[in-house]
């Protein structure tokens, strides 16, 4: 008998596992694609997809077949022009005497195919993973949620519920009301019979008697006891962070070019994508600085040309302060990247390294300072030697002179602890 | 391409099923009904139907794994599925219109997006053109099981996925990529005999006594007796006796490292390379096959009044479409259209049988006057493409493709034509026309000579050169790698011509052996 079956509704996907093995299987070359397109895009459009062409050689599935040569005829249709015994130049290797049998995969050079965002990003990230993870491991946990629990016998008043107090109030009435209500019923009906029948006043009497005392036992049970009270209960479950904040520095005094905005820019970008990718929930804050610092949206950030000179402290304060204010390091994972050419005047380099070290370095998860000096041959500056001083383990500062660098520098940042 | 639209019978009646491009289940089964009722009539014999109904993407996942329902995962499905999710994003590829799956029930897919006119067709073309041909066609009577494919896909889907789960898929993985290379050379093309059964070899062993003793003369034992009697096969060192062309059986039967579970793979493989065998030999006969049958029970449906005729100007263009075979030189040449050859050849028998012409009186004695639809039957019966071609092609049909053979010998720096579509041609351009469909020519020959099984387990293959032609070197190497992994010890491949000299030998060390092997 025939059947019909609506199967549009099944899974569609059923070829993403072997897409998977094929990726799988040519990492290495996808991998060496990806860098390729790191190094000629601009990274405002790295969080999207890309082509990758593999060589058709690389992942061809031989066979036994026929090679050139020997004797052989083939069969055409749509004969024109030619007569029996008439001659055909040979046509050039791999391309023509294959009339016969098309598809037999000549002339393909390379396998083409696209990468969707997601598995761009993954390979982008392979290798990477956040530092220092240990504090965002489930198992050390800073953030407590409350959670109802069920209910207790015990609690403070304002928890009380006032339902379930009322229904185990009711409960306990009627259970221990059960004796006595049975007795009035039994009584009031002795009664009615005694009445009807027109029994002595003693009967009577006593009856009424038994009764009253019935009617006192009941009301002798309270509305409310204490054993009927129940409080709301709650719970402290552990929750992991799933927020980070990260904090773009930037000198933006005049020594700062478009050149050495545009590497920041870069820098910053990768690290909010990879960041992105971590957490659920990443908040970006600007603040850019020259002898004060100001707290701007992106737009600003990255367009505003504003001079002045260079005091990298006012940053450093200020930054401080919003984490104070707004974003408790208990409850936030934070994440700094530090921009400059290094310039600074007089003591604010030493300051500045202090105030780092002391104030911010406890509170961030991570710092990464990128100095973009103007020459890759530029001395080392004041900042910069400073900052050295005060290295530690979640403190990490790199020289970038040239766009191509850094992909490189950030996965060095970044690169995954030996286990 | 006013011919092709049948008059319709002024005496039916009949309202038409129904009208407009939309389609539902209701439709759907009401079609199938009518379409069915019809090829009752036709007397087309097949296997109940199964149809689903897909999207396209379902349609592309169904294309990575050769329209196979259930597979086993391989990173080569994947780039199948990526090589044709691009094409067919570009818009270079369309979808085909249908898959269709040999099995009982015959499973066939019908897209979500095509209008009802497609979708009737192709419920005639896939559910019952070439459901009758998988039933009825001998190569596939005899080399696949209908009613056990799906559960036997079950199995070896289930089968490598354990053997992910207990050897690692890189293991498993580097057989079967061993495998497929060989895919093509793990087809039997002739039927081994059952293994005699217990008792059967009993009876023969009484018969022989019996023989013996009635034979029986005293005299035979005064006959001087040969001293050393020679043996042939494996005590002279050669094994295989005969030369073993499925090269994929000799392995599972008799290779020294292989695990179980890895002969286990190799079977596999092999037998849904056997599945599939059938299938590359009928491809112009069960295509054209199922062509003539969509297009007959749909004529059949209009004269009948059951679709309008908006419907069949629809069908009609997506038919010649379908049909239509462009010359060597035209844009978009891709070959010969198995559809076009196919449903040419199926309507020229027809139209011998019903309107013969002097010509055909003089090729086809036989089909003249014969009623055309057993005709037919016989011919889908009994033939696969090669036969069938130079069985049935006619010299009409070579004139209207304008056929014409292209000899290109190594001897000669020039191409030339053999043969074109004219009287002295006709026989030269059917023959070499038949033999392109032939499986030699498509693979090539490579059996497996000699095991040296008591010395260095070396393994010998044979590649019997076909005209002269030689193997791929390149390709022959990669597979020859494979092959040496496989085996685990030297392999060597001769390349022969036809008076048995070796033209050319390469060979390939064992090496490593495969990750799980036996040592």
């Amino acid at each position: 008998m025939n059947s019909l079956i609506d199967r549009r509704l099944n899974g569609r996907n059923k070829s993403a596992a072997n897409r998977e093995r094929f990726m799988q299987r040519y990492k290495a070359q996808i991998r060496q694609a990806v860098q390729g397109m790191i190094r000629n895009r601009s990274i405002r459009d790295m969080d999207r997809g890309g082509d990758v062409e593999l060589p058709a050689r690389d992942i061809s599935e031989p066979s036994f077949q026929h090679g050139s040569g020997g004797d052989r005829e083939i069969v055409v249709p749509g004969n024109r022009e030619f007569a029996r015994g008439d001659t055909i130049d040979r046509p050039r290797q791999g391309q023509g005497s294959g009339s016969g049998e098309p598809g037999q995969g000549e002339g393909v050079d390379a396998f083409t195919f696209t990468l969707s965002r997601a598995e761009f990003l993954n390979v982008l990230f392979d290798d990477l993973a956040l530092p220092h993870l240990i504090r965002t491991d489930l198992g050390d946990v800073t953030q407590r949620k409350w959670q109802r629990a069920g209910y207790t016998t015990t609690g403070s008043p304002s928890t009380l519920s006032v339902t379930r107090t009322l229904k185990s109030s009711l409960a306990r009435r009627m259970a221990f009301g059960m004796s006595a209500r049975g007795e009035i019923e039994t009584i009031e009906a002795d009664l009615a019979t005694a009445r009807r029948d027109e029994a002595d006043a003693e009967t009577i009497q006593a009856l009424e008697h038994a009764l009253e005392r019935c009617h006192r036992r009941l009301s002798t049970i309270p509305f409310l006891d204490d054993l009927d009270l129940r409080y709301r209960n709650r719970v402290a479950v552990p929750v992991p962070m799933a927020r980070a904040v990260m904090f773009c520095l930037m000198d933006v005094s005049g020594s700062m070019d478009e050149r050495k905005k545009d590497l920041a820019k870069r820098f910053f970008t990768l690290l909010y994508l990879f960041l992105s990718r971590k957490y659920e929930h990443v908040d970006l804050v600007f603040i850019r600085h020259t002898d004060d610092a100001q707290e701007v949206d992106e737009e600003t950030f990255f367009h505003d040309p504003k001079s002045g000179g260079t005091i990298v402290m006012s940053a450093l304060e200020l930054m401080h302060q919003i984490v104070q204010a707004r974003y408790p390091p208990a409850s936030w994972n934070v994440y700094a990247a530090q921009a400059s050419d290094g310039d600074s005047f007089g003591a604010d380099a030493v300051k500045s390294a202090r105030f780092l070290a002391d104030k911010l370095l406890p509170a961030t998860r991570y710092f990464a300072y990128i100095e973009v000096p103007d020459a890759r041959e530029a001395r080392k500056t004041s900042l910069w030697s400073e900052y050295e001083h005060k290295a530690q383990a979640h403190f990490a500062m790199r020289r970038i002179h040239d766009a191509s660098e850094i992909f490189a520098v950030f996965h060095d940042l970044f690169k995954k602890e030996p286990a | 391409m006013t011919a092709l639209l049948s008059s319709r019978d002024p005496s039916s009646r009949s309202v038409p099923l129904s009208d407009g491009p939309e389609w539902t289940f209701d439709l759907l089964q009401t079609y199938d009904d009518a379409i069915g009722a019809i090829a009752l009539d036709f007397g087309l014999d097949t296997y109940p139907n199964q149809i689903e109904v897909i999207t396209s993407e379902q349609m592309l996942d169904a294309y990575a794994s050769s329209g196979l329902p259930i597979g086993y995962p391989h990173w080569s499905y994947g780039k199948a599925f990526i090589q044709n999710e691009r094409a067919y994003r570009r818009g270079m590829q369309g979808l085909a219109y249908e898959i269709v799956i040999n099995s009982n029930p015959c499973i066939s897919y019908l897209m979500e997006e095509n209008p009802m006119m497609m979708q009737a067709l192709v419920i005639a073309h896939a559910c019952y053109g070439h459901n009758s041909f998988f039933k009825g066609n001998y190569l596939f009577r005899q080399w696949t099981d209908a009613d056990g494919v799906l559960d036997y896909l079950v199995f070896a889907r289930q089968f490598v996925l354990s053997c992910e789960q207990r050897h690692g898929h890189e293991a498993v993985e580097a057989v079967l990529d061993a495998c497929h290379a060989l895919a093509h050379h793990g087809v039997d093309r002739y039927k081994r005999p059952a293994p005699p059964s217990l008792k059967l070899e009993h009876a023969r062993q009484s018969e022989r006594e019996e023989h013996a003793r009635r034979q029986y003369n005293d005299l035979w034992r005064t006959v001087p007796r040969q001293d050393a009697p020679v043996v042939h096969g494996e005590t002279a060192g050669h094994f295989p006796v005969e030369p073993e062309e499925n090269l994929l059986y000799f392995i599972e039967k008799y290779s020294p490292r292989l695990a179980p579970w890895q002969k286990e793979l190799v079977r596999i493989v092999r037998k849904i390379s056997q599945y599939f065998y059938p299938q590359s030999q009928t491809k112009v006969m069960n295509e054209g096959w199922a062509t003539f049958w969509h297009y007959t029970i749909l004529n059949r449906m209009h004269e009948r009044g059951l679709v309008t005729d908006g419907f069949m100007l629809g069908f009609l263009q997506s038919h010649t479409s379908v049909v239509a075979q462009r010359g060597f030189d035209e844009r978009g040449y891709g070959g010969i259209n198995p559809y076009a050859l196919g449903f040419a050849m199926m309507r020229d028998i027809r139209r011998m049988c019903e309107a013969p012409t002097d010509e055909d009186r003089r090729w086809f004695p036989d089909l003249v006057g014969a009623p055309w639809n057993p005709t037919l039957d016989f011919a889908m019966r009994n033939f696969k493409d090669e036969s069938f071609i130079s069985q049935y092609l006619s010299p009409r049909l070579i004139r209207e493709f304008r056929f014409f053979a292209v000899a290109d010998h190594e001897a000669n720096d020039k191409m030339r034509v053999a043969a074109i579509h004219d009287d002295a041609g006709y026989r030269d351009v059917r023959r070499m026309l038949a033999a392109q469909y032939n499986r030699e020519n498509q693979v090539p020959d490579v059996q497996v000579v000699r095991f040296n099984r008591d010395g260095d387990r070396s393994l010998v293959l044979r590649h019997q050169r076909t005209r002269q032609r030689p193997l791929d070197g390149d390709q022959a190497d990669q597979v020859l790698k494979h092959l040496a992994r496989l085996w685990g010890f030297r392999v060597c491949l001769e390349d022969i011509d036809a008076s048995g000299a070796v033209m050319a030998s390469r060979a390939q060390e064992g090496g490593a052996p495969l990750p799980g092997a036996i040592f």
